[in-house]
């Protein structure tokens, strides 16, 4: 790392060579140590989880939570897996998000085509619908939601997760789609037009391509927030092979087969598919914030 | 019901084929959208619209979730507000939105300027963009498993915690965070701040890299200190992320479920219990269905108000920009 001149010269000494300036800069190590310290403090708890997920229960009586493991002992998620049929959960979890994410896009595409360009009229209050939506707790809605679905004979089903959840995610969606729609380059929709494209045309063949990239954001938020879930899918998800991967291990929490090794494979296998998210989809993650603060 | 093809299918007809995308045009041109609204509109309307009516009208009623609900006018109400459960659960969201609003964004503020104007500029971006992301991670976590996993550190059996607090002599201090009335409430506090930080640090840096550098520049060149520049440049430019970070995490926190559920479910002696958390137990554990109604009710009112509130100081503040 070169070191150019910097405003912050205070010792005469610091002048004499860069290296000698950065070793006598006690503020600069202070910042960096107490950073440090922060990060662990916010990571640590998942080391420790992953520390302990692979020791032995023996392991864990003799040494404690904070040494490190003796040997890879995988028994402990590989029972645990078993015994909850973890890779269902994963699929439910999988289908669920991946469904809730593409129809939410989509129902999102269409609302924000007629509210942004459309400019149909009434579109604000649309909005404030969209806006009041999205700021709902779900419990006000949960009730009636578990009773029609009880009638409509989709209670304890994924579908009826995924038609609630399409509904919730894309009152965001449309929200901020339609700001962003609000200032679609009109040349854009008018040469559409003088080519003869309708509005079906239009919305899919010009559109769309063009506002690909926020479209990816919301289709990952979509996601994410779909897979984190937990109310909804534990008041309507009861049966064992319809659990998400949340249920599945929230539900588990307390229970006296839970012993410290096992609650810590549990956990282990939560946080997993999480962080795999994470790395695939940081990129889009850190832009779509920025986009979600601008609106 | 579904989002995708049939119902916004059909494309209207194109209209004057012959005339050019004219000014007059250009009116007739915004009629033919509204039916790409249906489907969203149709589906809002049965898992939205309908959902809310009805729990509206249940909490007005007396009802078990069988047979049918009886209407007794705004009893369920009045035993609301008489039930000290009912004020200590909005107590507990007080503290609760200390703990997911007020300390993550002020600490997010300090964290994320830290990292963008002074480490980002002696060490480098990779080592603020990589504190950013060590910071963000509690956040993808799903809510259920970040209680599993604080839930077995606050364990007072085997958790982690305590035994550290052994290994350092510290025994004496050992408790059962989530056991103890006492302390149940300021664990999962502890457990919130954890949860959120990431949040606005990750915001305010987005939101931080928009200042033009030459303002801190000319800063630096009338001897600004740090910390003025931090007050007068920072915060005032990032104020449109600070409303955005204020509102949502307030109202996440007044809608704050999960972790509860897996913490302490609400206990011991409901000391953390929380408005939705109530509402749950009325409506599923005790099937007072109009109870549990009357909660939720509430609790949307305060939420939609609160936001509303807020959009208001928002759209003040930034008029005044000018």
């Amino acid at each position: 790392m070169t070191v150019t001149a910097r405003p912050t010269v205070e010792h005469p000494a610091a002048q004499e060579s860069p290296e000698a300036a950065r070793h006598r800069d006690p503020v600069r190590w202070f910042v960096l140590a107490a950073l440090v310290v922060l990060l662990l403090l916010l990571v640590g708890p998942l080391l420790v989880i992953a520390v302990n997920a692979v020791k032995s229960p023996a392991d864990y009586a003799a040494n404690g939570p904070l040494s490190l493991p003796g040997g890879l002992h995988l028994d402990g998620i590989v029972d645990f897996w078993n015994r909850v049929d973890f890779g269902q959960k994963l699929w439910n979890s999988f289908i669920t998000s991946l469904t809730v994410a593409v129809l939410g896009v989509v129902l999102s595409i269409l609302n924000a085509y007629a509210l942004g360009i459309g400019r149909v009229r009434g579109r604000v209050w649309f909005l404030v619908f969209f806006l009041v939506a999205n700021l709902l707790p779900q419990e006000v809605l949960v009730y009636p939601l578990y009773y029609i679905s009880k009638e409509a004979g989709l209670y304890d089903s994924l579908l009826a997760v995924i038609i609630i959840f399409t509904v919730i995610q894309s009152a965001f969606g449309t929200y901020l789609l339609t700001s962003v729609y609000a200032e679609f380059p009109r040349e854009l929709l008018d040469a559409a037009a003088v080519d003869g494209a309708g509005k079906w045309r239009t919305l899919w063949r010009v559109v769309v391509p063009v506002s690909g990239p926020t479209l990816a954001v919301l289709f990952t938020f979509f996601f994410i927030w779909t897979w984190n879930e937990f109310f909804l899918p534990l008041v309507f998800l009861v049966s064992n092979d319809n659990q998400t991967v949340p249920v599945a291990l929230g539900v588990l929490q307390g229970d006296r087969m839970m012993d410290a090794t096992t609650t810590s494979a549990s956990a282990l296998i939560g946080i997993l598919p999480a962080i795999l998210f994470f790395l695939l989809f940081q990129r889009t993650l850190t832009r779509g914030i920025a986009a979600g603060a601008i609106k | 019901m579904r989002g995708g093809g049939g119902g916004g299918g059909a494309p209207p007809p194109p209209r004057r084929e012959g005339k050019g995308p004219g000014v007059a045009g250009r009116v007739v041109k915004n009629r033919g959208y509204a039916v790409y609204l249906i489907p969203g509109m149709l589906a809002s309307l049965a898992v939205i619209v309908v959902p809310l009516v009805m729990t509206v009208y249940v909490s007005f009623t007396k009802w078990t979730g069988v047979g049918d609900p009886r209407w007794v006018g705004l009893e369920n109400y009045t035993r609301l507000f008489g039930d000290t459960l009912f004020w200590s659960s909005f107590g507990n969201i007080a503290l609760l939105v200390l703990a997911m609003a007020v300390i993550p964004t002020l600490l997010g503020l300090v964290l994320a300027a830290v990292l963008f104007d002074y480490v980002g500029k002696r060490f480098g971006d990779r080592w603020a963009g990589l504190f950013r992301s060590g910071y963000y991670l509690p956040q993808v976590i799903p809510v259920a498993v970040t209680g599993i996993i604080w839930s077995w550190i606050l364990h007072p059996g085997y958790g982690a915690l305590n035994r550290i607090l052994e290994a350092a002599g510290l025994g004496g201090l050992a408790k059962n965070w989530l056991g103890d009335p006492d302390y149940a409430l300021y664990s999962v506090m502890m457990v919130m701040i954890w949860f959120q930080i990431g949040y606005p640090v990750v915001m305010f840096m987005s939101g931080l890299s928009r200042i033009d550098p030459s303002l801190y520049e000319a800063a630096d060149l009338d001897g600004a200190t740090w910390w003025q520049r931090f007050r007068k440049i920072t915060v005032y430019m990032i104020r449109p992320e600070f409303y955005v970070v204020l509102i949502t995490t307030t109202i996440a926190a007044l809608k704050i479920f999960g972790q509860v559920f897996v913490l302490t479910k609400g206990g011991p002696s409901n000391a953390t219990l929380v408005p939705s958390y109530f509402a749950y137990k009325n409506f599923f554990e005790k099937a007072q269905v109009g109870y549990g109604s009357a909660i939720s009710t509430v609790l949307t009112v305060l939420i939609v108000a609160l936001a509303f509130a807020f959009l208001r100081l928002q759209h003040r503040s930034s008029s005044q920009d000018g």
